[in-house]
């Protein structure tokens, strides 16, 4: 399946978890949160949301900024 | 301030702070040198930036690392978002991050040259966030109507631009920074445009609650210096305004008195 992740495109294996994808990017642990098709997925359901087809993820963390 | 004078915290949302400058993160050549210049500044509120994570890097130090949560009342921002709903989606994305923090700083910009606040997308922002439970400092044009719309929704302090952001000159209106403040009853503080320290010191001895900066400090030839800088002015500021200046005169008046001089 593919989906856009922080706006580019990659393809990813079938029923894959939010967890699943956060530890493939090297990011567990890290102080990071989770968007999914416009609503957050909180911290506690990301090892029971399963991404699907054309899912649109957004996964940032905090910088620097005024 | 002065053993002999012991001023009122700065009360936001049910924070109490005993600074009154509130500072950025943006723009420092270093996390060191952030570091620095925050504890130079004494500020206790810092803002930050909410952006996408880069993937496929190696992960380097984190931000929330140079200012942890635990020591610092984080405010997250929502620069770069030019409309209602992408404001409101960052300040969701933050209160995830920050597990369940609802303190934000709105900012809704009109566009990349001036990046004027649009108020219109401001105030949609404003009503959807504490509607949601947000606790929001909202930046602003220094238009006074405005402002009382804004406090009116809800927002628990008002943020009036001293000039355009990054700009560094200072305050252009100082007439309408005193009408807001005069009007409000929740913290206003000046936030962007000052660009030295006598431009805090004005904000503060107009009455302002507060000041918030990032350029002025970051971009001063030595930063952690003008951060240091920063702080004396804001507590002279504030100590002027509450001390109350003298009256203006039209002619002189001697300090010394006429009485008792060897020309007499």
């Amino acid at each position: 399946m593919q989906i856009q992740l922080n706006g580019e495109p990659r393809d990813l294996a079938p029923d894959l978890t939010v967890a699943q994808l956060v530890d493939d990017l090297g990011l567990t642990g890290r102080r990071i949160a989770v968007e999914r098709n416009e609503e957050i997925v909180p911290k506690s359901e990301h090892g029971a949301t399963r991404l699907a087809d054309g899912d649109r993820i957004e996964i940032v963390h905090a910088i620097g900024g005024g | 301030m002065t053993d002999f004078f012991q001023d009122q915290p700065l009360r936001i949302a049910g924070h109490a702070f005993t600074s009154r400058l509130l500072v950025g993160t943006g723009k420092y050549k270093d996390f060191d040198e952030t570091a620095e210049a925050i504890a130079a500044s004494g500020a206790e509120v810092v803002t930050f930036a909410v952006r996408r994570t880069n993937l496929g890097q190696e992960a380097g130090p984190n931000l929330l690392d140079v200012v942890p949560p635990e020591r610092f009342t984080l405010l997250p921002n929502t620069a770069g978002c030019y409309t209602a709903k992408d404001a409101v989606r960052t300040c969701k994305l933050a209160r995830e991050l920050l597990d369940g923090h609802k303190l934000v700083k709105l900012e809704v910009l009109g566009d990349d040259s001036t990046l004027y606040p649009n108020v219109v997308e401001t105030l949609k922002a404003a009503e959807e966030l504490i509607r949601d439970g947000f606790d929001v400092m909202v930046y602003t044009s220094d238009d006074p109507i405005v402002a009382q719309e804004l406090e009116r929704l809800g927002c628990c302090a008002i943020m009036p631009l001293g000039s355009l952001i990054g700009s560094g000159h200072g305050i252009q209106n100082p007439h309408n920074i005193r009408l807001i403040i005069e009007q409000a009853s929740v913290p206003v503080l000046v936030d962007a445009g000052i660009g030295t320290a006598s431009d805090a010191a004005m904000a503060m001895e107009l009455g302002c609650d507060g000041v918030l900066m990032n350029s002025a400090i970051a971009h001063a030839r030595q930063p952690v210096l003008m951060a240091s800088a920063m702080k004396k002015a804001v507590e002279a500021g504030r100590e002027a305004f509450l001390a109350g200046r003298m009256p203006r005169r039209q002619s002189a008046d001697p300090s010394s008195p006429f009485a008792g001089r060897i020309n007499g």
